[in-house]
């Protein structure tokens, strides 16, 4: 919100280079009923200004942990995460949050209402400007024809479009995503990534993008951070800004894709040799 | 499709009998085509209007009040069969009974008494149950004080209270108002619980992500999100404040002085005026399916209805 003062962390390059998200030495865990699960352990990444920098990795590598805590819903056990220099500590309106699910809209608020919700909650928009965004932004992800219709007569991706609409209209920090577009079908997917690129043209915003799909990643995404699984480790950082739709299927496309898969399913071939055995020749070979 | 075994370009291989070694059966290749698409033509309109008799049966109120006139019918052909009319009188003797209940007898004065006390009662035990249910949701002492206060309270008939009640307030409306509460808190709380907790985590995290806590996270997430079980929570509140009411005043006749409905259909009894008993009761479930069918219809509609959160 207040990205004019710096408390901390300004031993980087200068202000320009300095990173916009800084997660340092992150080791996430959460209980269930029988087990303390470590989901990440000390991760470390940077995302910076304008970036569309996702987060790759097959389940178990706590790629969505990371998200999550990013936003603050869950606390890190070590390390830190710095949004603007100030640590992360709670959720907060300056991380808008797409999740995957079709039911993260109020179903009791119109497409309009629920656009409007979080600026009036925050505080960051009176009534009117509020609305003015709101359609604004409605208008940018086509929707203007639904405006006063609600949630439930929506389909899986108009959905999707209210919730990127609803982040979008807060002009967040960082826009995180989380899976926004698994739950949709194939053709609808194709779709939503090719407007969420047309977006990022025209309003540069950050967004950290949450996928296990090597190629929505290589798409969609800048720069890929590759996780590996059981705790979610960093495995490797990669560019992938010069990839979209068109150059699916060519052959740099594909050695990159094929380099990417191989980085995570290399040792899950042991692991599936393993896994036959006994639980604790899998654990030996984390 | 099963001819194309027997096509003459494959005569040796599936003609007869099937041969003695496996063969792999390849899918008949076939043209492709495109089209433009036609016209729907034949099966002639996208849309339809509904016929009248389809439009009918669509309107619940009329389909309510069809088994209404059927029940009236079944009883005034019951009671003109038993012909007793100090036991059981006709429909039609009751209707009687009923206007002229409401011409001489103030039969809508005392109707409005008793809904006057259920009102303030029931008002008391939305607030109550209101507060106790945030303060559940929000921390876990409060939690566990709702669901122990709810097991505890819950099965307790609210007019076995009275006696006590009375004897700490006296014979008035704080004693009425006293059992209504606690006939409406506690099933009211138990729902609106139970409707929060099984509100979905990406919601709750999406009002969080907002930067909503404390009460207004419960005003304008929660309750919103829990409205349907709230709205059962309110119905069934509704009912047991209604029965524990006309109860309450049928024995103890309490609110001294000017009686409700429930001292109404006490006295007529007395009396032996079986029809004005019968009218009382009709008072009681007139009153009883205008809030259910009008008021929280009236609700249903605009809220949970209108969100697509039931069908």
């Amino acid at each position: 919100m207040n990205a004019l003062t710096f408390p901390q962390g300004i031993d980087t390059a200068g202000a320009s280079e300095r990173p916009l998200l800084d997660v340092s030495g992150v080791t996430l865990q959460y209980k269930t009923r029988r087990h303390l699960v470590t989901a990440t352990y000390r991760v470390d990444f940077q995302v910076f200004q304008a970036e569309r920098y996702i987060l790759l990795g097959p389940s178990g590598c706590g790629k969505s942990s990371l998200l999550k805590a990013v936003g603050g819903f869950l606390q890190p056990v070590e390390g830190a995460i710095r949004l603007n220099g100030r640590k992360v500590t709670r959720p907060g309106p300056d991380r808008m949050m797409v999740f995957q699910e079709f039911d993260q809209l109020p179903p009791w608020k119109t497409v309009k209402q629920n656009v409007m919700f979080p600026l009036l909650a925050s505080g960051k928009a009176g009534r009117r400007e509020a609305e003015e965004k709101a359609l604004d932004c409605i208008a940018r992800v086509n929707l203007t024809k639904f405006a006063d219709v609600h949630p439930h007569m929506l389909s899986g991706g108009m959905k999707q479009r209210v919730a990127i609409a609803r982040a979008m209209a807060m002009e967040p920090d960082i826009l995180l995503m989380d899976e926004p577009f698994a739950a949709l079908d194939a053709l609808t997917r194709r779709k939503m990534q090719e407007e969420l690129l047309a977006l990022w043209d025209d309003l540069r915003f950050t967004v950290l993008f949450v996928t296990h799909s090597i190629e929505e990643a290589l798409v969609v995404g800048s720069r890929i951070l590759v996780l590996s699984p059981h705790p979610g480790q960093v495995k490797a950082e990669l560019n992938c800004a010069v990839h979209d739709h068109g150059s699916v299927g060519g052959a740099e496309f594909q050695a990159l894709a094929n380099r990417i898969h191989t980085m995570l399913f290399a040792e899950d071939v042991e692991g599936a040799v393993t896994d036959g055995v006994s639980d604790a020749a899998a654990g030996g070979t984390r | 499709m099963t001819d194309l075994s027997y096509s003459p370009r494959s005569p040796g291989r599936t003609a007869g009998r099937p041969p003695a070694t496996a063969v792999r059966r390849e899918p008949p290749v076939r043209p492709e085509y495109e089209r433009a698409v036609a016209a729907t033509g034949p099966i002639g309109d996208v849309a339809r209007p509904l016929s009248l008799w389809e439009r009918l049966g669509n309107v619940a109120a009329l389909r309510r009040l069809v088994i209404l006139a059927a029940i009236a019918a079944l009883w005034q052909a019951l009671a003109g069969w038993q012909n007793n009319p100090l036991m059981f009188p006709t429909f039609t003797a009751t209707m009687a009974a009923l206007w002229d209940g409401i011409r001489s007898d103030g039969l809508p004065a005392m109707a409005w008494t008793s809904l006057a006390v259920l009102l303030k009662g029931y008002a008391v035990a939305v607030a109550a149950a209101v507060l106790l249910t945030a303060v559940a949701v929000t921390t876990r002492v409060g939690n566990d004080l709702l669901s122990t206060l709810t097991s505890m309270f819950n099965p307790l008939p609210a007019i076995a209270l009275l006696p006590i009640a009375m004897l700490w307030f006296g014979l008035g409306e704080v004693s009425l108002i006293f059992v209504l509460v606690h006939a409406v808190l506690w099933p009211l709380a138990l729902n609106t619980h139970a409707g929060f907790t099984s509100v979905s985590e990406t919601l709750r995290m999406a009002g969080r992500n907002y930067g909503l806590s404390g009460l207004r996270y419960v005003l304008t997430l929660l309750i919103p999100a829990a409205f349907p079980a709230i709205l059962t929570g309110l119905k069934v509140g509704w009912a047991f404040a209604w029965r524990t009411l006309i109860a309450a005043e049928l024995v103890f006749g309490v609110s001294s002085g000017k009686g409700g409905l429930g001292w109404f259909i006490f006295q007529n009894r007395n009396e032996l005026y079986i029809d004005k008993v019968f009218a009382g009761l009709v008072t009681v479930i007139l009153i009883g399916l205008l809030v259910e069918n009008v008021v929280f219809r009236w609700i249903e509609v605009h809220t949970v209805r209108k969100w697509g959160m039931v069908r």
